[in-house]
């Protein structure tokens, strides 16, 4: 009989270590292609532009401490917007969610270095960062459970307005007058700093910067994955995220879940804000968010909301963009022929999504 | 010999994963002859009509049309060679009038449009069939039976002359459905051939010429109509012999259970789904609810459940079996929860409203139990028992109860999960909308058994129903709903189909006393 070409059907259901094989094997071929094009286009030799990717990004002892710390940073976001996503809650605000939280702690290292204890310090930067960002997710929750407002929009213009108001705290605070930037922030004292918390006196004082950086987004991260699978919290979150009238007809009070679910989304945004602050730029800027609220909706929906995945995507993106800078150095390329890898390296990814749900079979063969 | 087969399937085989959905079938469609597929749910009907329709393709086996082979790789392909589906769910355009729709997506004449000629054919058509049906009405303005009447011209329109009906009768009243039995028939004597698809067997007997059988996967074979009893169809269907009759004990303690006065609901454009509805609940009696669909059985369940706004001087009064009052208007489920009242709801929309689809038995369970216990966590363990209790006392066939989404078990088996859990919750109000919808027969008298034994623990149960033959079987009392209001309440032991039939169709405002 005259079959069709290629047939595509839905699978039942796939073993996890066949999951991550089709994942394993799409990075694969995404690194052949990848060679060839640079070869094709550069006419460079692939495996030196691999290897100097990987010095870029794990070379040195402080280069591996600055990508895993970038890793968590980023991670941290799609940590906090695993909730909302979990909710079908489509927050694209954590740009402007982790603006506010950076703007309220420079706000207490700019004012009250000095004036309190640094227990006192941590947590007055801490809790007005959570409050900050908590309060920037609650306004598009709040708007949407009542008035039904599209969330993508708002949380889309929320950002602006975070942008404009960080801005304006830049003019406020600059450092110094006229340079219209903030400047390094307790730059010798280094109050606020986070790796200044604890142990003051240690020589590499970035380590501690980092260190604390990775504990925290960790121990988040396990929390968050404890939070949407174990608590009646989380049970509610999915439930609504998956049909509404459901949620309804159990008796789970739908708008009170979205106006809670959104505030710790917003609140864990404005924790990765403080963090950014407090253990990285030791500054703020406008760019202080620099994309990563929009790459960590990338992360999140990759690793299908399980935080630890999570972890892992954000390696990966992190070490495409640590090698990106390192190629572009080394070889004199510019910043497109590394987004080149980064783009066919993430095509593969989300492509092999597509193999690992459907069944692709050609004709006269068994299985393809 | 050949030649008189509208369609002929040789040996057709087809595989989902590791299930046979189509096991070896073979099967022949005579040319001007009505064939009723029958079986349970999961046999494997929608699956081969659907590699008819051009939806699915045969891992095996051969496909033969009017003698010829065919290969049949898309419903465009299924088109072509005369073959016409009609699904349970309309694909029409509700802006578009009925020759509007009928003509959509056909390649006119040189880019024109002429709507002279498709009034023509359409009038054409339905005088030759016995269709009633006006071109120019706007399908937003028709009733359901309307609708299905421009699906089956749409089909003709184009020229089938094999028909494929995917249970046309489950959203039609008795009086219609004898109209579409009447088409059906004219259209055969004009020599079509026509699968219905329908679990009704007494709708079997009074249509078709010859019955075909599936169990699961398999064909187990066929009967020419005249020689078949329901009792035979079914004793074929499930494979042994299963009683038929519904047993309907009287349970002598009764109490009102629910009470509703002057309940008014409109829907979000204003419009009044529920009018002065009056009616009193009681406990150890099944209430029967009647009603063409959408005449507002889903709004009075829902605004029991407190899932609707009801309009000013609407009551509905909970009286717990100790005797206590409760006003229930105004609550949010969770309020009625909180109250301690014991409702218990089966949705008419399943995956809509009573389930996930994407969780699993034991997650789904956990909609009801979630809350128990203090603390932020959830308990397992018990939604977990819970879910291998109903899933052996209801024999729900699915892998396991912790990883399989419910989306992927059968209907029968999604709905004796939610009509189990919904029992387990010892409710002493039970709603259901539809329970049985879509349901084999077999599965259906289990879930009618429940019913009635929850009717016998002194359960109030509320049963809204599309058969009117089980709703006579089933229920103690009957309410008839039409367009909102309460046409009747009727002793169910005393009462006709065809009175029922009339009640849906026309209120009786005399009749709709406050009891």
């Amino acid at each position: 009989m005259n079959e069709p070409l290629i047939r595509i059907s839905k699978r039942d259901g796939i073993s996890k270590p066949k999951a991550w094989g089709i994942r394993g094997l799409a990075l694969l071929f995404s690194l052949i292609l990848s060679a060839v094009v640079i070869f094709a286009i550069v006419k460079l030799n692939p495996l030196k532009v691999y290897v100097s990717m990987a010095l870029g990004a794990f070379g040195t002892g402080k280069r591996i401490w600055i990508t895993l710390r970038d890793t968590m940073i980023l991670t941290c976001i799609a940590v906090g917007l695993a909730p909302a996503f979990k909710m079908r809650f489509w927050n694209i605000g954590a740009e402007g969610q982790m603006l506010v939280g950076g703007i309220a702690t420079a706000f207490f290292m700019i004012k009250f270095a000095g004036k309190m204890p640094a227990f006192l310090l941590f947590l007055c930067m801490i809790v007005t960062a959570l409050l900050f960002g908590g309060i920037w997710g609650l306004i598009p929750g709040f708007f949407k459970a009542k008035w039904n407002a599209n969330e993508t929009l708002f949380t889309l213009m929320m950002n602006y307005i975070a942008i404009q108001l960080t801005s304006f705290c830049v003019s406020k605070w600059e450092n110094p007058i006229g340079s219209n930037t903030v400047g390094i922030i307790n730059p010798s004292t280094k109050i606020g700093w986070i790796g200044d918390f604890l142990n003051s006196d240690n020589p590499v004082h970035y380590n501690n910067d980092f260190l604390w950086t990775i504990l925290i987004v960790v121990l988040l991260a396990a929390l968050m994955y404890c939070y949407l699978r174990y608590t009646k919290h989380g049970y509610e979150i999915s439930v609504v995220g998956d049909s509404e009238n459901t949620a309804r007809y159990a008796g789970i009070r739908v708008n009170r879940v979205y106006i809670r679910t959104m505030a710790l989304s917003g609140a864990l945004c404005g924790f990765a804000g403080f963090l950014a602050v407090s253990a990285v730029s030791h500054t703020i800027s406008t760019s202080t968010a620099n994309g990563r609220g929009f790459t960590a909706i990338i992360v999140a929906w990759l690793a299908k909301m399980n935080p630890f995945v999570m972890i892992l995507i954000s390696v990966l993106l992190t070490f495409l963009d640590k090698g990106a800078i390192q190629i572009a150095s080394d070889f004199g390329l510019n910043e497109y022929a590394s987004e080149i890898i980064s783009g066919i390296v993430l095509f593969f990814i989300l492509g092999s999504e597509f193999f690992i749900n459907y069944k692709v079979k050609l004709r006269g063969h068994k299985e393809g | 010999m050949d030649i008189e087969n509208a369609i002929e399937l040789r040996n057709i085989t087809k595989r989902f994963g590791p299930v046979v959905a189509n096991d070896n079938i073979s099967l022949q469609l005579h040319k001007g002859e009505i064939l009723s597929l029958l079986g349970e749910n999961g046999s494997g009907k929608t699956t081969l009509m659907n590699m008819l329709g051009g939806i699915y393709f045969p891992d095996e086996g051969s496909i033969l049309v009017n003698g010829e082979p065919v290969s049949i790789k898309s419903p465009k392909d299924s088109f072509h060679y005369g073959i016409g589906m009609i699904h349970q769910h309309f694909k029409l355009v509700d802006v578009f009038t009925a020759a509007e729709n009928i003509v959509l997506g056909l390649e006119g004449e040189k880019g024109k449009l002429d709507k002279a000629s498709i009034r023509k054919a359409v009038r054409e058509i339905a005088d030759r069939y016995g269709f009633e049906i006006d071109p120019d009405q706007k399908v937003y303005e028709m009733s359901v039976s309307q609708k299905q009447t421009v699906e089956i011209v749409k089909v003709l329109y184009r020229g089938a002359n094999i028909l494929i009906l995917d249970e046309p009768t489950a959203v039609l009243t008795p009086q219609e459905t004898d109209k579409l039995f009447a088409v059906m028939r004219n259209m055969k004597k004009d020599g079509k051939a026509i699968i219905i698809i329908t679990h009704k067997l007494h709708e079997v007997l009074a249509v078709s010429d010859r019955v075909a059988v599936l169990r699961k996967g398999q064909y187990i074979g066929d009967v020419p109509t005249a020689e078949a009893t329901q009792q035979s169809l079914t004793d074929m269907m499930v494979g042994r012999s299963v009683s038929l009759n519904i047993d309907r004990p009287v349970n002598p303690e009764q109490n009102d259970r629910i009470v509703v006065n002057h309940l008014t609901v409109k829907n979000k454009e204003g419009v009044k789904m529920l009018d002065d509805v009056s009616f009193t609940a009681r406990s150890g009696e099944i209430l029967g609810v009647a009603g063409i669909a959408g005449s507002g059985q889903r709004e009075l369940l829902e605004a029991i459940a407190g899932m609707q706004r009801l309009e000013p001087g609407s009551e509905i009064r909970y009286i717990s079996p100790e005797g206590e009052q409760t006003v229930l208007n105004g609550m949010d489920p969770l309020d009625i929860i909180h109250k301690g009242v014991l409702l218990s709801f089966v949705p008419e929309d399943r995956f809509g409203m009573g389930l996930v689809g994407s969780m699993s038995i034991v997650e789904n369970i956990k909609l009801r139990t979630y809350r128990r216990g203090k603390g932020p966590l959830t308990d397992r363990k018990y939604p977990t028992d819970l879910a291998n209790r109903i899933v052996s006392d209801l024999e729900v066939v699915t892998p396991d109860v912790n990883r399989t989404p419910l989306r992927r078990l059968s209907g029968g088996n999604v709905q004796k999960v939610l009509v189990g859990r919904e029992i387990s919750c010892n409710p002493s109000v039970l709603m259901t909308a539809y329970a049985v919808r879509g349901l084999d027969i077999n599965t259906s008298y289990t879930i009618y058994n429940l019913l009635t034994d929850q009717k016998m623990k002194g359960v109030s149960v509320i049963y809204v129903g599309e058969d009117l033959d089980v709703l006579l079987e089933l229920c103690d009392r009957i309410l008839v709903l039409c367009g909102g209001q309460v046409s009747s309440i009727v002793d169910a032991r005393n009462t006709t189909k065809e009175e029922i039939g009339l009640m849906m169709t026309q209120v009786r405002r005399e009749g709709a006393d406050h009891e």
